[in-house]
């Protein structure tokens, strides 16, 4: 019984045992001499990782009483996650041992964030999640300030970590008041309990529980953490916090919403259709007045996940569909910029000034072109990726009846353009000055250039997005059954 | 009244006393004590309620390791609890408010309290009762058994918590002596001490 329940975590074993072996491994030998190596080794372990579950994985399992499930949908979310942590791992080894932060705890740590990570998007249960969650934040927590000389970066991990625990708290609570209503913390025994009309203290759960998640997909009104963690942190952490936990986030509050509240689509759906709105246009006004790239970015994911909400918002199986094809391409257009952003440097310094990147095409036209491709995918302009990413959710919204959400999502998508499309302005039209000089590591340069051909082409018909369609459609009715 | 109930109607009223203190007190090791009182009340009530492992554990680690944890700190960090009080006491208004805010809606919510429909069928892992397991054995079967992939979790979790702390702590210094055990054994008398024979007046 526990040997088959264990055989279907066999991925996060896998990753758990190779954390703590890494860990062994550098303590007794030559420390952060191993540093590179286990960066690289990781990286490859995730890729292995995402092609095993993406090889074997069949039907839907579930281990422990329910308490993890393994179905078409975590596997979507599972392979997104590995292969974007991959991702950043790989661009950022460069930056790091050129920073001096390169320590060999800060693969280990990234691989334990990733296992949990993968437990979340895996949950059946509420204990499940929480502790899952607990996993990847807390050693998020750490990453954030592992400059732990700067101010700053000390300042972003502490701020990540009390407004993390209020989060939590808000979680917990929810939790716990859903168990006193419904005797069970799985979701399964959930979903019975919550139907037609909602006791009162369940909807408190209910609102607790989305606003603790809310805090961890950093959509608007819970945002306040994101420009500031984002801006302080190392840029490669930066990297990772706006890709990997985002999608884990993102995927666990389907969960929780499908799988524990399916039964109460309505009561959610207003909750989060309000979340996604104000996340969109926070995202899209606050970013204009940005200076640093690095705040820019964060105010950008504010104003992605609201896109991302509003796929769950219409609380169908394509809106679910919407959201994983989304995130997907949200991650992509993210490692490829901040592939870019990683070696924005003058004079061996990391800047991370908007106005140093002025007459940049002119010095180096291929970047520049990369950079714009990604620039104008993230604006959503056709034939673009990210364009394709906005109509899936625009048009699932549509279909859900919630006209209104994707008029509001059409105008904020239009407001944000304006500060994606004023740096590509800036590159080829700003009036020349000394600017950066950096020169960019090789695996840096294939991060962003792959990116960017990923996003130009991915429309090409033929390509059609690379086929993720047909998977994210088998999660999404996997979710909502 | 039966004895029972004057017993916990005691302890009811110590934790209560000792809650209060903790946060009026003026002094932060009497806080600290009115803190232990508390929570060695509260265990009393645990015990009242048959679950004697719980009480005990309140005890070994609230009382025993934390609050004597609290007493250190209080006593060894040199903070300015009166500038911190008056810090506070600015806020008092907002939190008063706010608080009693909350409290109307946890009142709205729990006063209309209904449990689902089934809820008996769902109830997970309901306690044995006590002549079939004791206390701890109920909990451990729980813990070991039904929860092992929590447990398991939590693991990690203190594993990242360990390497989180020294990752941001400790710095590894050149420049001071180290111990080398092994050097220390294999030193050999014959070499390490050279003896001269200093003639008066001479010197070496």
């Amino acid at each position: 019984m526990l040997s088959a329940d264990l055989a279907i975590l066999t991925p996060e074993i896998v990753l758990s045992l190779f954390a703590m072996g890494g860990l062994m491994a550098a303590v007794y030998t030559s420390k952060d001499g191993l540093a590179a190596a286990l960066t690289w080794g990781t990286a490859l372990l995730f890729v292995i990782m995402a092609f095993y579950i993406g090889v074997t994985g069949a039907g839907a399992r579930t281990a422990f009483d329910g308490m993890f499930v393994d179905d078409a949908f975590s596997r979507f979310a599972k392979i997104t996650i590995l292969l974007a942590a991959a991702g950043i791992l790989a661009i950022s080894q460069d930056y790091m041992s050129k920073t001096g932060l390169l320590r060999f705890e800060f693969p280990m740590l990234i691989v334990l964030a990733v296992v949990g990570m993968m437990i979340m998007v895996s949950a059946g249960d509420m204990l499940a999640l929480y502790m899952g969650l607990e996993l990847q934040s807390l050693a998020l927590y750490v990453v954030a300030s592992l400059r732990r000389d700067s101010v700053r970066s000390t300042e972003a991990g502490l701020k990540y970590f009390v407004l993390g625990a209020l989060s939590s708290g808000l979680l917990l609570y929810g939790i716990s008041l859903t168990y006193g209503f419904a005797g069970t913390t799985q979701f399964a025994g959930i979903i019975d309990a919550a139907n037609g009309e909602l006791s009162l203290g369940l909807l408190f759960g209910l609102v607790f529980i989305l606003a603790g998640l809310a805090f961890k997909v950093s959509a608007a009104p819970f945002h306040m953490w994101t420009p500031d963690v984002y801006e302080g942190s190392p840029t490669p952490v930066t990297a990772l916090f706006a890709t990997a936990p985002k999608v884990a986030a993102m995927a666990l509050f389907a969960r929780v919403v499908h799988d524990a509240f399916g039964g109460v689509v309505g009561d959610w759906q207003q909750v989060v259709a309000f979340l996604a709105v104000v996340s969109m246009f926070l995202g899209a006004i606050a970013a204009i007045g940005q200076t640093d790239i690095k705040r820019l970015m964060a105010y950008s994911s504010i104003s992605h996940m609201g896109f991302a909400l509003m796929g769950l918002a219409a609380g169908t199986a394509v809106g679910v569909e919407a959201m994983l094809i989304y995130m997907a391409i949200y991650v992509a257009m993210n490692i490829g910029t901040f592939a870019f952003i990683l070696t924005m440097e003058r004079d061996g310094r990391h800047v991370t000034d908007i106005s140093s990147l002025s007459a940049f095409a002119s010095k180096e036209p291929g970047k520049a072109m990369a950079l714009l491709v990604l620039m104008f995918s993230l604006a959503g302009v056709p034939p673009l990726l990210g364009f394709f990413g906005k109509y899936a959710v625009l048009a699932a919204a549509v279909e859900a009846e919630m006209v209104w959400l994707a008029i509001a999502g059409v105008i904020a998508s239009v407001i944000g353009a304006f500060y994606y499309i004023r740096i590509v302005y800036l590159m080829y039209f700003g009036e020349a000055r000394e600017g950066l000089d950096g020169r960019m590591g090789l695996a840096t340069y294939i991060g962003l250039v792959a990116m960017a051909l990923v996003i130009g082409l991915g429309w090409v018909p033929g390509i059609n997005l690379f086929g993720i369609e047909g998977p994210a459609e088998l999660a999404a009715a996997m979710l909502t059954r | 009244m039966t004895v029972a109930d004057f017993t916990f109607y005691l302890f009811a009223l110590s934790v209560i006393t000792g809650g209060l203190f903790t946060v009026a007190s003026k002094n932060p090791v009497h806080s600290v004590l009115w803190l232990i009182l508390a929570f060695l009340s509260a265990a009393g009530l645990f015990v009242l309620l048959g679950a004697e492992f719980v009480a005990m554990l309140l005890i070994i680690v609230y009382v025993g390791a934390v609050a004597v944890l609290f007493l250190f700190v209080v006593m060894m960090l040199d903070v300015d609890f009166a500038e911190l009080k008056a810090e506070m006491a600015k806020y008092v208004p907002v939190a008063g408010l706010i608080g009693v805010v909350l409290l109307m809606q946890l009142t709205l919510a729990y006063g209309s309290w209904e449990f689902s429909d089934g809820i008996d069928q769902r109830l997970g892992n309901p306690a044995p009762p006590l002549d079939v397991a004791h206390n701890t054995q109920a909990l451990g079967l729980i813990l070991y058994d039904d929860y092992f992939l929590m447990f398991q979790i939590s693991g990690l979790i203190l594993l990242v918590a360990m390497v989180g702390a020294i990752v941001l702590t400790l710095r590894h210094r050149v420049d001071v002596k180290r111990q080398n055990p092994v050097a220390q054994m294999m030193r050999d008398p014959a070499q390490a001490m050279e003896l001269k024979d200093v003639k008066p007046g001479q010197g070496l």
